[in-house]
């Protein structure tokens, strides 16, 4: 059970003036119960490259597998593939249209064609994952305040029970506590069922915390590609792309730096304050 | 998807259209329609059709381009260059069954298809060379002599250049909320006219909700500049004649006094 990407080249405006190619030969796989960050500036071709993995948009070239099938074939249920790979947009919130939240999270249950108690269930418990306060469950959308509507939206994909979770900058927009909620929202998730999640962001520092896989994407091409550790030794290539590594990783090399006998590898917080205290124990 | 739609569509390039005053172009443009719905005889056909060839190679804008407008209109050119070939009396040439086509029938039905293609691909090298912002301004200043008569020629031609910006962004987040949906599962394209209208809702909801979302954004922002409509207000870059301008000028004069001389001796 997987996900490959095979050559995927794409280019908006294909044939005209403006012809712009946001992906360059990409071959990836995204294999079962990751939790995968890509990470890139602006521009860099990450929306693009994950609105190919559940067929809203189509290759310029190359082939998408999912589970050893071709998604172009003519006889390809496209509509399933959907509802096997969810995607929470940039912005989810913009996406709400019903009256009450809870209608809201119905749709996606509704259009796979689940019966009323179903649809019912699945927004019960959608909802009870982006943890929404019931009392809201029969407010309008339009009532809520900013990170209540991303929460509620991001329900509205998860109610439609995906394999594969693809969420594009979930956290855009947010202040700092609604950041954090989210972020460990969907890590607790990915603890609890076990499912794949891919996260894009142009924060480092978001997803350093939580992901065990990063493809760094640049100028429509996957870069790097390993775990945190791996992609963070490449600090100084990675500011030369207008990213920059978590700060720990810098305080640990300006450490060694500096002379202290220090591992660098950590790229979290409590990793490099455990290195810290391992080194001055000495 | 939407992106295909190429009304107002400016391309980018540099060349000596591009380069001229959007006052001059519109002036052009307007002498042009007028010689182009006067004429009805060969050499002035001839005259008009070198004068749009060499505007098409000062444009440095592909030939591919300007035709696409006609597309749209394809269907409207057949249909009235059919009534005019078949519906208009005169001496007969051809008939067969219950049609038949009079001299003046083939006369007039060739004179409109050119009269209708040429417009379509004169209006086009001007909205091409030309960005909507330019053209409005020069809108404006052309039309200043109105306010004089009560016109508020200012907060009109500003309404028009909110609306041209608005038509991307319009068009641009349609796209992205109908992605975002056919991701949740809806289905925009299959269903009975009733169905697909039902369909709709998703879409249309969150699109006028951007919409006055965005409005009253831009609404803010401009009172928080101060904005207060056109008096006292200037410009960042007035519109100024330079001499390429006062030559196109001349040359536009010359080509509509040649064009009235050739009339008149034939
Ligand atoms: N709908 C579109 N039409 C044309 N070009 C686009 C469109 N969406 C994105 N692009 C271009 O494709 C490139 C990659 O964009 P995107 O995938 O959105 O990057 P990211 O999500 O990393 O910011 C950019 O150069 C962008 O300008
Ligand atoms: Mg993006």
């Amino acid at each position: 059970m997987s996900l490959i990407l095979d050559h995927v080249t794409y280019k908006y405006s294909s044939g005209t003036a403006y012809e712009i190619k946001a992906l360059d030969d990409v071959c990836l796989t995204i294999n079962d119960g990751e939790f995968v960050g890509v990470i890139g500036h602006t521009g860099s071709g990450k929306s693009t490259l994950v609105q190919h993995m559940n067929g809203l948009i189509k290759a310029t070239e190359g082939h998408i597998y999912y589970n050893g099938q071709d998604i172009y074939d003519s006889d390809y249920d496209i509509k399933d593939l959907r509802t096997q790979v969810g995607m929470v947009f940039q912005y989810p919130e913009h996406q709400l249209f019903e009256t009450t939240v809870f209608e809201d999270v119905c749709f996606g249950p509704k259009n796979q064609g689940l019966d009323k108690k179903e649809q019912t269930l699945r927004a019960y418990e959608a909802l009870g994952l982006v943890k929404m306060d019931e009392k809201l469950f029969l407010a309008s959308p339009f009532e809520l305040s900013g990170g209540q509507k991303r929460r509620a939206a991001i329900a509205g994909v998860l109610a439609m029970k995906p394999a594969i979770l693809i969420l594009d900058e979930p956290t855009a927009g947010l202040d700092p506590k609604g950041r954090d909620d989210i972020l460990g929202m969907i890590a607790d998730m990915h603890e609890k069922r076990g499912d794949t999640v891919v996260l894009v962001s142009h924060s480092m520092e978001d997803v350093a915390n939580y992901v065990d896989r990063i493809i760094v994407m640049d100028q429509g091409k996957p870069v790097y590609d390993g775990t945190p550790k791996e992609v963070f030794a490449h600090y100084k290539e990675l500011e030369k792309m207008g990213l920059a590594a978590p700060q720990v990783t810098y305080v640990m090399n300006d450490l060694k730096a500096a002379g202290f006998d220090v591992n660098c590898d950590a790229t979290t917080v409590a990793e490099a304050k455990k290195e810290i205290i391992r080194c001055f124990a000495k | 998807m939407f992106r295909e739609i190429t009304i107002g569509q400016y391309y980018p390039a540099e060349s000596t259209l591009h380069s001229l005053d959007p006052r001059v172009k519109l002036f052009s443009t307007l002498m042009y329609i007028i010689s182009l719905f006067s004429f009805d005889d060969p050499v002035s056909l001839v005259m008009i059709t070198v004068a749009l060839i060499c505007v098409i190679k000062l444009s440095h804008v592909p030939f591919g381009f300007m035709i696409k407008g006609l597309k749209g209109i394809m269907v409207l050119l057949i249909i009235a260059g059919a009534f005019n070939l078949f519906l208009t009396p005169g001496k007969e040439l051809v008939s067969f069954w219950i049609f038949s086509i009079s001299d003046v029938g083939l006369k007039n039905a060739g004179i409109m298809t050119i009269r209708m293609i040429y417009l379509i691909v004169g209006t086009s090298i001007m909205t091409l060379t030309t960005t909507p912002n330019q053209l409005t301004d020069g809108l404006e200043k052309s039309l200043g002599f109105l306010k004089r008569i009560g016109i508020p020629v200012h907060e009109i031609s500003m309404m028009m250049s909110i609306a041209l910006r608005f038509i991307p962004i319009l068009i641009e987040e349609t796209d992205k909320i109908m992605k975002a949906q056919t991701a949740r599962g809806a289905d925009f394209e299959s269903g009975g006219i009733i169905k697909k209208a039902k369909a709709m809702v998703p879409l249309l909801v969150p699109l006028f909700v951007s919409a006055f979302r965005r409005a009253n954004d831009l609404a803010l922002a401009m009172e928080a500049r101060c904005y207060n409509g056109g008096t006292g207000r200037t410009k960042m870059k007035p519109l100024a004649y330079s001499s390429l301008d006062q030559r196109a000028y001349i040359v536009i004069v010359i080509y509509m006094v040649v064009f009235y001389l050739i009339k008149a001796v034939i």
